[in-house]
C-alpha cells in the first residue's frame, strides 16, 4: 500500500512539469506549483514516517516498465523510509521556501518545470529496486540537478560549475554502472533481491568498494572528489542549493548504505579502515575550506563536505564493527550516522535558506559586503543563528547528539581485533575532534561577519526582512534542530527498524529509558539527556536574569563604542571574514593549502595603501585534476590529425581495428 | 529520603561553586602578588568587584544587538551547568548522568561560541581580534581536550564524570602511563582554556597581548560582572575536574554519611588551595608567550592527548 501511495506521489510530481511548462508565463503559476510541490512532498515523508511507526515490512511492486525483460522494481523497506522521510522533509521545506523565494526568481522557466522533478528523481532513486532502474533515476536526478545550477545560464561561473558538475556527474553514474555489473555477476541479475541473494565474491570485494566510493563519493561530496560541489551547489537558485546539499548527498549516502550494506554481503575490516580514513579526510578538509571561504554559500557547500565526512566516519566505524561481530557497536555507528544524515539535512537546508534569504535582501553572497543584518532582518537571523549552533554541535542542538553517539562508538572500538583499525581510530576521533572546534571556529565568522558587527556596504545597510512564506520554513526547520537535540530518543528509535534490518542489531530502546535520556549500547555506563541539559541552561539562565533584575542596576545607557578609547568610524575597521581566518589559515593553511601572505608596506613617509596579499593553493585540484585534465588536453591534441584524413585512411583504419578487435576476441574464446 | 538527599548534595555543589568560583581568582590574585613580594589585593576583593559591577549602570554601544545583551546570561547559565555536573566534594550528583565529560566540554564549547560571537557584535577591531584568536586557540584545546576524555573513558569503561572519578577512588587504577600524559595534556588545555599565563594574560590591557580581554572589551556593568563571575567558575570547573579525576582523594561517595560529605569538603578545599597556589607559582615563574607560538603548545597537548589514547587502544594496561 504505502508503495503504491509513493510511487502516485511520484507520478504526480513527474506530471508537475508540463503544468509548469503551461502555466509558466501566469504571475500565479508560482503559488500553485511549489504549493503542489508541498502537498507532494509532505504527503511522502507523512507516508514514509506512518510505514516506519507500523513495523515497515518492505512492500514490494513491479512495474512494466523500462527495460522488458526485467520491469521495473520498487521497494519500500525501513532503509528507503528513512531516507524518504529524510528526501520529502527536505523537499516540503524547500517548497514552502520557494513559495516566497521563488516569486523573486527571474528565470523562472528555467527552475519551475526542473524542480519537482528533481525531487522526483531522487525519490525514486530511494524506491529503486533494480539496478537498471536505480541508476535510470540516478541520472534523471543528476540531470535535473544540472539544469537547476544551469538556470541563471548567462554568469560565466554557472557555465563552468555546470560544465565541471555535469563530468563529475556522468563519471559517478559510469562508476556505479561498473559496480552494479560487478554486483550483479556474469548471469547479469540486475534485481537488488538477486544481487542480495548471491553476494560478488571475495576477491571482486574492493573492486566494488573503490566504484561505489568514486560513484557514491563523488555525489556525495568526499575528499578528493569534492571539487564540483563547491561551485554547483551555490550557482543553483537557494532553496534548489538547500536540496543539493541537504538532501542529495544524502540520496548519495543512501547509495553508499544499500550497496555496501545491504547488497554486497559481509563487509571485510579493511573496508571500514578505508571508508574510516576517507571520512576523516573529508571532515577536517571540508572545514578548512569552508574556513578560507568568504562567499557565504560556497562556505555553505564546503561544511556540507565537512559533514559528510562525519558521516561516512559512522559509516566506517559500522563497517568495522560489523566485519569483527560487535553486533551492538555497529548498530551503534549506523544509527549515528543515520542520525546525522537526518540533521544535517536539517540545518544545511535551514543555512541555505538563510543564505538565500540574505541574497534576496541585498543581493550579496559576498561576506565581505555583509554585516549588521541582525538588526535589518531580526528573524532570518535568529533562525540563522540556531542552525549555526546546531551545525557546530552545541548542545542542546540536534547536532550534538550525533556526534556525541559517534563519539561513543569511537570509544567502543578498543574491542576490535586489527591493528589497523586500533590506531587508526584513534587518529580519526581526533580529526573528528578538530573538525567539530573548527566547524564552531567557522560558523562564528560566518554568522560574526554576515549578521554582526556594522554594515560593509550599501546594500547590506538597506536590507529588508524577507517574506512570510521564508520565515516560515526556515522557523520550522529551527524548531526541528530544537525538537530532534532534546528528544533524540524519539528519532534514534524511528531509525530502528533500519539499522536492524541491515545489521541484525539495533540501538536499545530509548523510549524506555527513565527521563527521555539516550544510551549507547545496553551495558554503557554513559548517557546524555537533551531535555534536561535544556530545561537546566534556561532555567539558570532565567534565575540569573531574575537575580540580576532583582539586585542590580537596571540602566542601560546607549553610548558610543568604547573600543579602548579608539573607536573608528569606518565600518572598514571591523575585521572581516579574511581577517578573521588569518589565524587559523596560519596554523593549518601553510601546510593544507601552501598558504603564503606577502605584505607590502610604503616606504616611511608615504601616505599609500599597504597591501597584503594571501595566496592559496586547492591540492585536489593542483595534484589530481589538473595532471588529468593535462593528459586529456595532451592526448586530444595529439588525436587531432585524425581528424583530417582522407576516406581511404579512415577506411584503412575502420579495417585494422576490425581485424584488432577479432583478434582479440579470438584470444579470448 | 534517597532522592532528596541527592537533590541536596547536587543542589549545594550548584551554590558552592558560585561561592566559591570569586574566591579562587582571589586566591590565585592574592598568592602572585605575595611571590612578586606585593601585599595584594584582600581575599573578598573579587566579590567586592562582582558587587560594585551589579551597581554600575551598563553600558551599551549604540550599534550593539539583543545578541550582546543576551550573550552574557546564556555564557554564565551554559559555565554554570557545566560547573555543577563536575564532582567537586561528593561523586553522586543526581543529574550527573545526564550531561556526561563530552557534553559539559561542549557545554563550555557552547559559552565560547556565543561570547565570540558577542566579541563581533558592536564591529570593533578589538572585538574581532579577541574573537578570531580565542576560536583559534579554542580549535586546539577542544581536541585536545576530546583526547584526555577518551584515555580517562577507555580506562573507566564511561564518560561519566562519577563513575570516572568513583573508578578512580577504587584500587583498580594504579599507575599508567596514559593517565600521566592525559594529566599533561589536561594542565595545558586548562591553561590555554582559562586564558591564563604564558596563553593570554587575565590582567592586561594591553592591546596585542590580550585574547579573553579584548573579547569582552565592550562589556560593562552586570553584563560584565555575569561575565566575569562565568570565567571564574571556569576556572573552578578545570580545578575540580583535574582534582576529582587525578587527586579523587576524600571524595564522597554515593551513599556516604554526613561526616563523608564533610571530608569532602575539607579535602575539596585543600585541593582548590593547592591548585590555585600552583597556578599562581607557574604563572609567575613564566613569560607569556607570542601568540602564534600558542599552536604549538597546544598541538603538543593534543599529541600527548592522542599518544595517551593510542597507548589504551593498544594495550588494556598501559
Amino acid at each position: 500500500m504505502a508503495v503504491d501511495f509513493s510511487l502516485w506521489c511520484v507520478a504526480v510530481l513527474l506530471a508537475l512539469p508540463i503544468l509548469a511548462v503551461v502555466l509558466v508565463r501566469h504571475e500565479w503559476a508560482n503559488g500553485i506549483l511549489y504549493s503542489a510541490n508541498f502537498l507532494v512532498s509532505a504527503g511522502l515523508c507523512a507516508n514514509a514516517i506512518f510505514h516506519l511507526v507500523t513495523g515497515a515490512v518492505p512492500e514490494n511492486i513491479v512495474l512494466p516498465l523500462a527495460l522488458p525483460w526485467i520491469g521495473a522494481h520498487f521497494r519500500l523497506d525501513a532503509l528507503s523510509a528513512v531516507f524518504l522521510v529524510i528526501v520529502n522533509l527536505g523537499a516540503a521545506g524547500a517548497s514552502l521556501y520557494g513559495l516566497g523565494y521563488g516569486r523573486h526568481e527571474t528565470a523562472r522557466a528555467r527552475v519551475l518545470p526542473f524542480f519537482p522533478a528533481f525531487l522526483a528523481g531522487m525519490n525514486l532513486v530511494v524506491l529503486g529496486d533494480d539496478a537498471f532502474t536505480f541508476l535510470l533515476a540516478w541520472e534523471f536526478m543528476s540531470l535535473s540537478s544540472w539544469a537547476l545550477v544551469m538556470a541563471h545560464h548567462r554568469v560565466p561561473e554557472n557555465v563552468r560549475a555546470g560544465y565541471v558538475y555535469l563530468l563529475m556527474a556522468s563519471f559517478g553514474t559510469l562508476a556505479l554502472l561498473l559496480a552494479f555489473g560487478i554486483l550483479a555477476g556474469p548471469d547479469g541479475g540486475y534485481a537488488f533481491a538477486t544481487i542480495r541473494a548471491m553476494p560478488p565474491a571475495a576477491g571482486s570485494i574492493w573492486l566494488v568498494l573503490l566504484l561505489v566510493l568514486l560513484g557514491a563519493g563523488s555525489k556525495a561530496g568526499l575528499v578528493p572528489l569534492h571539487v564540483w560541489l563547491p561551485l554547483a551547489h551555490p550557482a543553483a537558485p537557494s532553496h534548489v542549493s538547500a536540496l543539493m546539499s541537504g538532501v542529495m548527498t544524502k540520496v548519495a549516502v543512501y547509495a553508499f548504505i544499500r550497496i555496501l550494506f545491504d547488497l554486497a554481503g559481509p563487509p571485510q575490516w579493511w573496508e571500514g579502515m578505508i571508508v574510516l580514513a576517507l571520512g576523516g579526510l573529508t571532515a577536517v578538509m571540508g572545514v578548512l575550506y569552508a574556513l578560507m571561504e568568504h562567499d557565504l554559500k560556497r562556505l555553505l557547500a564546503y561544511h556540507t563536505i565537512e559533514n559528510i565526512g562525519i558521516i561516512f566516519i559512522g559509516l566506517g566505524l559500522a563497517l568495522a564493527f560489523q566485519a569483527d561481530n560487535m553486533a551492538a557497536a555497529a548498530a551503534l555507528s549506523l544509527t549515528a550516522a543515520l542520525f546525522h544524515v537526518f540533521n544535517h539535512s536539517v540545518f544545511k537546508s535551514l543555512l541555505f535558506f538563510g543564505a538565500g534569504a540574505v541574497l534576496t535582501a541585498t543581493g550579496e553572497r559576498d561576506m565581505e559586503h555583509l554585516g549588521g543584518l541582525i538588526h535589518r532582518m531580526p528573524q532570518t537571523a535568529f533562525a540563522f543563528l540556531v542552525g549555526c549552533a546546531a551545525i557546530s554541535a552545541l548542545p542542546p542542538l540536534n547536532g550534538f547528539v550525533s556526534e556525541w553517539m559517534t563519539f561513543q562508538a569511537i570509544l567502543l572500538s578498543p574491542g576490535l581485533a586489527e591493528w589497523g583499525l586500533k590506531l587508526s581510530v584513534p587518529a580519526v576521533g581526533a580529526l573528528l575532534a578538530l573538525s567539530a572546534a573548527l566547524a564552531a571556529a567557522c560558523f562564528v565568522k560566518a554568522y560574526g561577519v554576515a549578521f554582526l558587527g556594522r554594515p560593509r556596504g550599501n546594500a547590506a545597510a538597506e536590507a529588508k526582512e524577507v517574506d512570510a512564506f521564508s520565515r516560515s520554513a526556515m522557523f520550522a526547520f529551527a524548531g526541528l534542530c530544537l525538537i530532534a537535540g532534546i528528544l533524540p530518543g524519539f528519532a534514534i528509535d524511528g531509525l530502528a527498524p533500519a539499522v536492524q534490518s541491515l545489521l541484525g542489531a539495533r540501538m536499545p530502546v530509548q523510549a524506555a529509558i527513565s527521563w527521555l535520556s539516550i544510551v549507547p549500547i545496553a551495558e554503557s555506563r554513559s548517557s546524555y539527556n537533551g531535555l534536561l541539559v535544556f530545561l537546566f541552561i534556561a532555567a539558570s539562565a532565567l534565575l540569573a536574569a531574575y537575580a540580576i533584575h532583582l539586585l542590580a542596576s537596571k540602566v542601560v545607557k546607549r553610548v558610543p563604542a568604547w573600543d579602548c578609547g579608539f573607536p573608528l568610524a569606518s565600518p572598514a575597521t571591523q575585521y572581516s571574514a579574511g581577517s578573521f581566518a588569518q589565524p587559523i589559515r596560519r596554523v593549518f593553511g601553510t601546510l593544507v593549502f601552501r598558504a603564503r601572505e606577502r605584505v607590502t608596506m610604503p616606504p616611511p613617509g608615504e601616505m599609500g595603501m599597504a597591501r597584503i596579499d594571501v595566496e592559496l593553493h586547492d591540492l585536489a585540484w593542483d595534484w589530481l585534476y589538473a595532471p588529468i585534465s593535462g593528459a586529456i588536453s595532451l592526448a586530444a591534441d595529439r588525436l587531432n590529425v585524425l581528424q583530417f584524413l582522407t576516406i581511404r585512411r579512415y577506411l584503412t583504419l575502420v579495417f585494422l581495428a576490425l581485424v584488432g578487435l577479432l583478434l582479440v576476441l579470438a584470444i579470448w574464446m | 529520603m534517597d532522592v532528596i538527599r541527592d537533590l541536596a548534595v547536587q543542589g549545594a555543589q550548584m551554590l558552592l561553586v558560585l561561592l566559591l568560583a570569586p574566591f579562587l581568582t582571589g586566591f590565585v590574585r592574592k598568592v602572585k602578588a605575595r611571590l612578586l613580594r606585593r601585599r595584594g589585593p584582600p581575599l573578598i576583593q573579587p566579590y567586592r568587584d562582582l558587587v560594585r559591577l551589579t551597581r554600575k549602570d551598563a553600558l551599551v554601544a549604540v550599534n550593539a544587538s539583543w545578541l550582546f545583551r543576551s550573550v552574557p546570561y546564556l555564557v554564565f547559565a551554559a559555565t554554570w551547568v557545566a560547573a555543577a555536573l563536575v564532582p567537586t566534594f561528593a561523586s553522586g550528583l543526581m543529574f550527573s548522568w545526564s550531561a556526561d565529560l563530552i557534553a559539559i566540554i561542549a557545554l563550555l564549547g557552547s559559552g565560547r561560541f556565543f561570547l565570540a560571537l558577542a566579541g563581533m557584535d558592536i564591529g570593533t577591531s578589538f572585538g574581532g581580534i579577541g574573537a578570531s584568536r580565542e576560536v583559534m586557540i579554542a580549535s586546539l584545546a577542544e581536541p585536545a581536550m576530546m583526547m584526555i576524555v577518551f584515555v580517562l573513558a577507555l580506562i573507566a569503561g564511561s564518560t561519566q564524570l562519577s563513575t570516572i572519578a568513583a573508578f578512580m577512588l577504587s584500587s583498580q587504577v594504579g599507575v599508567r602511563v596514559s593517565l600521566g600524559l592525559a594529566l599533561i595534556a589536561l594542565i595545558m588545555v586548562a591553561i590555554a582554556e582559562n586564558a591564563r599565563i604564558p596563553v593570554d594574560n587575565p590582567a592586561t590591557h594591553l592591546e596585542l597581548t590580550m585574547v579573553h580581554e579584548a573579547m569582552v572589551l565592550e562589556y560593562s556593568g552586570r553584563h560584565l560582572a555575569l561575565i566575569e563571575l562565568a570565567a571564574s567558575l571556569k576556572l573552578l570547573l578545570y580545578v575540580s575536574l583535574i582534582g576529582c579525576v587525578f587527586l579523587p582523594w576524600g571524595l564522597a561517595a554515593a551513599e556516604s554519611p554526613i561526616s563523608g560529605y564533610a571530608i569532602g569538603a575539607i579535602a575539596y578545599l585543600a585541593k582548590v588551595l593547592l591548585a590555585g597556589s600552583a597556578l599562581a607559582m607557574f604563572e609567575t615563574s613564566i613569560a607569556k608567550m607570542r601568540v602564534f607560538r600558542v599552536p604549538a603548545f597546544l598541538g603538543a597537548a593534543l599529541m600527548l592527548g592522542l599518544l595517551g589514547a593510542l597507548l589504551r587502544f593498544v594495550s588494556a594496561g598501559l
